[in-house]
């Protein structure tokens, strides 16, 4: 058996490889579901009906999936020019505690420009946040997987600073409840984001405001001079140089955004849905991470992410929703991860074929 | 394919780029199985499977790229792919292998300390560790693949001996060039490639390098020379002032370069490799800082480091590592002619890319310079060597130079795409480009420059002008030797 690189890539391989890719994750599935006295089929249909059919259920895995959607196309766009931010994890948590901020230091004022600048100070604070591994790679070459990888812990302790080691700003300090239980100030509830109900699917301003992201990445990185520049430097530096641009500059830019739309996600978290600041909820649901493995299912691509981010979200809602003795949550886990290895195992379809010789 | 060759004899195979020299020693060395044929080691008939087999029945091979391992010794290298007595046994036993190396080098004379380490050696050195390797294992046919390509002339004049010796033994020596005053100073007999087919077997002292010239290209070539002396050069277009720029290795590789090439001029640089060329092609067009000097275009000075600055007076640039630097592998042929032109019109509208008007400047390119390829979405690293060249050549003379630099352009080509690159070398030169053409091909640089400046150790040690200028005069320049005037 040899295993050898494709000349050529027919255009259906890449849909086909990743829809059989998930059909042979459910086969997978099915004979987990089999030896732990699950009947498959019912399994799936209670799942498939928890995460998108049930009444109600596409509604909530929307707002699972919103925060994924924005980490998998912060991770994306940084991936698209071989730029490793793993750092989508604390950009996020930046995004939060700034986007939190506004929403508390604003209260009494219009909803929109409340809306305005929480989504403004989340993706102010993310960029900064990634700024700091931007510079440190294009100044000193630092490899900046590691660099933002070590501030997502940084900045998940300034999280339980905020809220439980100090009285900051953002602490609710008003009873004694809550200095027991220490937990983040409420946000006012003009500081609630709208969300829009169509025929019982409720979609909140975070998930429309990704799918904006999603647009406006893809029409950056397919249609402008700066996606030209950063698809060059993605494939080879030194022809970016040869070329004549600005690597540097590039590197900080691409960062900076990437760091900007995880702090979004971070924002969308607070306004559409935890109206606090909510350290341990953050950090338990590793929204970050779960974006870098949604951003390589979907090839970098800014619409698959979203689409990708659905079926996640969807999973990781049925989940929550069938979670009890006769479906422990686990199962959600195994296949999540089921799907994951038969998606990235099917890669290798896609560029490399196999043939059969003795 | 016929090819036979006698103990203690110096063979050499002889043909271009693609006649078939690497497979054939592929194949000899068991890399290799022939579909058909076989191969007889002293009267006996013998099937490679590995390259251990090959080695096992006496064949040894040093290839262009040496298989060394930097971090380890001279001897530990040596005994590396020893599977024998010594390299056998669990424990090293450094101080037999040490004296067994030392013995051998003094043999052939091949200078080299057993306990240095790999990445303290030369080049040159390298080389001698990779043939006592050969040897250490009782090679009795050692094939050296292009051996004097990484050479100084000196350093190959000392590995002609060390051949010389080797024969003298009784081992037979396959050696591979494409460069006929070697093959003539070092080699007993001498077989001719050809397009994968031995085109014939003679020896040496009757094969003129004429004769040889023309077996190995197919028919008769011109003593090739620019004769028509070209047009009177205009105005200077490039010029160095007193250039200092570092190496990679933080060492100074330009030495107080001046240099000027004028409007319609073709000027080679000549030289061996790594004697600065490099980096002279990387300072002009601002990929690499000067940290001296100037560099002027049109009289004016370009930004120092910033290859932007270049490309805006006016500077192509054909760079010497073509897949990686001088197209983005990854990307597909239309995004590769509009590397640099993207940032204006027609490519580009203000921040907007024009991709309909991208993919139709592609495919005027792939018609006009005939780039074999399926179409312009095809990614580039699929093209062949050639191919690819036609494409770099296409973008950078689309941008309407003043100056050009094209640093080893035909390196790895055919000879029709040689052909072409010279071609559009003339052409380029006829229209008013200053061009510098740097290579290591001294036939390439005889046959196309007006003038040739010679590199050695950074520095230009030379100038001639190409009309007046013989073949020695500059070999001599290149190894260092003195100014001949």
């Amino acid at each position: 058996m040899r295993i050898e690189r494709r000349l050529r890539q027919p255009w259906w391989l890449t849909i086909v490889v990743p829809v059989l890719s998930i059909v042979v994750a459910f086969v997978l599935s099915a004979f987990v579901l089999l030896l732990t006295g699950h009947p498959p089929l019912r399994s799936f249909h209670r799942l498939f009906d928890a995460a998108f059919t049930g009444n109600g259920a596409l509604s909530e895995s929307v707002v699972s999936a919103t925060p994924l959607a924005f980490t998998g196309l912060a991770a994306a766009v940084a991936f698209r020019m071989n730029l490793f931010n793993i750092g989508g994890e604390g950009q996020l948590y930046a995004g939060a505690i700034m986007g939190a901020t506004a929403g508390l230091l604003l209260a009494g004022s219009p909803s929109p420009l409340i809306f305005a600048a929480m989504i403004a100070a989340g993706a102010v604070g993310g960029a900064l946040l990634a700024a700091i591994p931007a510079i440190l790679r294009a100044f000193f070459s630092t490899n900046e997987i590691i660099t933002s990888l070590m501030l997502n812990y940084v900045v998940g302790l300034v999280l339980e600073y905020l809220i439980f080691d100090s009285h900051s700003y953002l602490r609710d300090t008003s009873g004694f409840e809550a200095n027991v239980f220490p937990q983040g100030k409420t946000l006012p509830d003009e500081a609630t984001w709208s969300s829009w109900n169509i025929h019982g699917l409720v979609l909140p301003l975070g998930f429309v405001l990704s799918i904006a992201v999603a647009g406006f990445v893809w029409v950056l990185y397919s249609r402008t001079r700066f996606g030209f520049e950063v698809q060059v430097i993605g494939d080879s530096v030194r022809a970016g140089r040869y070329a004549g641009m600005r690597t540097r500059r590039k590197i900080l830019a691409v960062m900076c955004l990437s760091g900007a739309i995880a702090g979004l996600g971070g924002a969308s978290q607070t306004g559409d849905f935890r109206h606090q600041l909510d350290p341990r909820g953050l950090r338990s649901a590793n929204y970050g991470y779960t974006g870098i493995v949604i951003a390589a299912l979907a090839r970098y691509n800014p619409f698959a992410v979203v689409l990708v981010a659905l079926l996640l979200g969807g999973l990781q809602n049925a989940g929550f929703t069938l979670q009890g003795a006769d479906f422990p949550a686990g199962l959600v886990g195994v296949m999540q991860g089921l799907i994951l290895f038969c998606a990235l195992g099917g890669e290798l379809f896609v560029r490399y074929r196999v043939r059969f010789a003795w | 394919m016929d090819f036979e060759a006698a103990a203690g004899e110096v063979h050499a195979l002889l043909g271009e780029n693609g006649a078939g020299k690497t497979t054939l020693s592929n194949i000899l060395t068991g890399l290799y199985r022939p579909d058909e044929g076989h191969i007889e080691l002293f009267g006996e008939h013998v099937e490679f499977n590995s390259p251990r087999d090959a080695l096992d029945a006496g064949v040894a091979m040093v290839h262009q790229h040496f298989r060394l391992v930097s971090p380890f010794t001279v001897a530990e290298n040596v005994v590396l792919g020893d599977h024998r007595d010594v390299g056998r046994s669990f424990f090293l036993r450094p101080r037999a292998i040490e004296s067994r190396v030392e013995e051998l080098s003094q043999r052939y004379g091949l200078a080299v300390a057993p306990r240095a380490r790999i990445w303290q050696l030369s080049v040159g050195e390298q080389q001698r560790v990779e043939i006592l390797k050969a040897l250490y294992q009782d090679a009795r046919i050692l094939i050296l693949d292009e051996p004097t390509a990484v050479l100084t002339p000196q350093e190959a004049g000392a590995l002609f001996e060390t051949i010389r010796a080797m024969a003298a033994d009784g081992r037979t020596i396959i050696f591979i060039s494409h460069k006929l005053h070697e093959v003539k100073a070092v080699a007993d007999q001498v077989t001719v490639l050809r397009r994968g087919q031995s085109v014939a077997t003679v020896p040496i002292v009757d094969a003129t390098p004429r004769s040889l010239a023309s077996l190995m290209v197919g028919h008769e070539i011109e003593a090739g020379r620019r004769q028509d002396g070209g047009q009177e050069p205009g105005e200077a277009v490039l010029e160095l002032d007193e250039v200092w720029a570092d190496g990679d290795r933080g060492v100074a590789a330009l030495r107080d370069v001046s240099l000027t090439v004028c409007a319609g001029e073709i000027v080679g640089v000549a030289g061996v490799a790594g004697n600065g060329q490099r980096e002279l092609a990387e300072t002009i067009v601002g990929m690499r800082p000067a940290t001296a000097g100037k560099v002027r275009v049109r009289g004016r000075g370009i930004r120092n480091g910033d290859p932007r600055g270049a490309i805006g007076a006016g500077v192509a640039y054909v760079p010497e590592d073509r897949l990686g630097t001088g197209v983005a592998p990854g990307l597909s042929v239309a995004s590769n002619v509009v590397l640099k032109a993207y940032r204006e019109p027609p490519a580009s509208h203000g921040p907007i890319l024009r991709t309909r008007r991208i993919r139709e400047l592609a495919e005027r390119v792939i018609e006009r310079y005939d780039v074999r390829t399926s179409g312009p979405h095809v990614p580039a690293w699929q093209l062949s060597g050639g191919n690819l060249q036609k494409v770099v050549l296409a973008r950078e003379f689309s941008g309407e130079p003043v100056a050009l630099v094209a640093a080893a352009p035909t390196r790895g080509l055919d000879v029709a795409g040689i052909e072409t690159v010279h071609s559009y070398l003339r052409e380029a030169a006829e229209r008013g480009v200053a061009v510098l053409l740097i290579s290591e091909d001294l036939d390439e640089i005889l046959m196309l420059a007006d003038r040739i400046a010679v590199m050695y150790e950074g520095s230009i040690v030379g100038e001639r002008d190409a009309r007046v200028a013989t073949a020695r005069d500059i070999g001599l320049l290149m190894a260092g030797g003195e100014d001949g005037d």
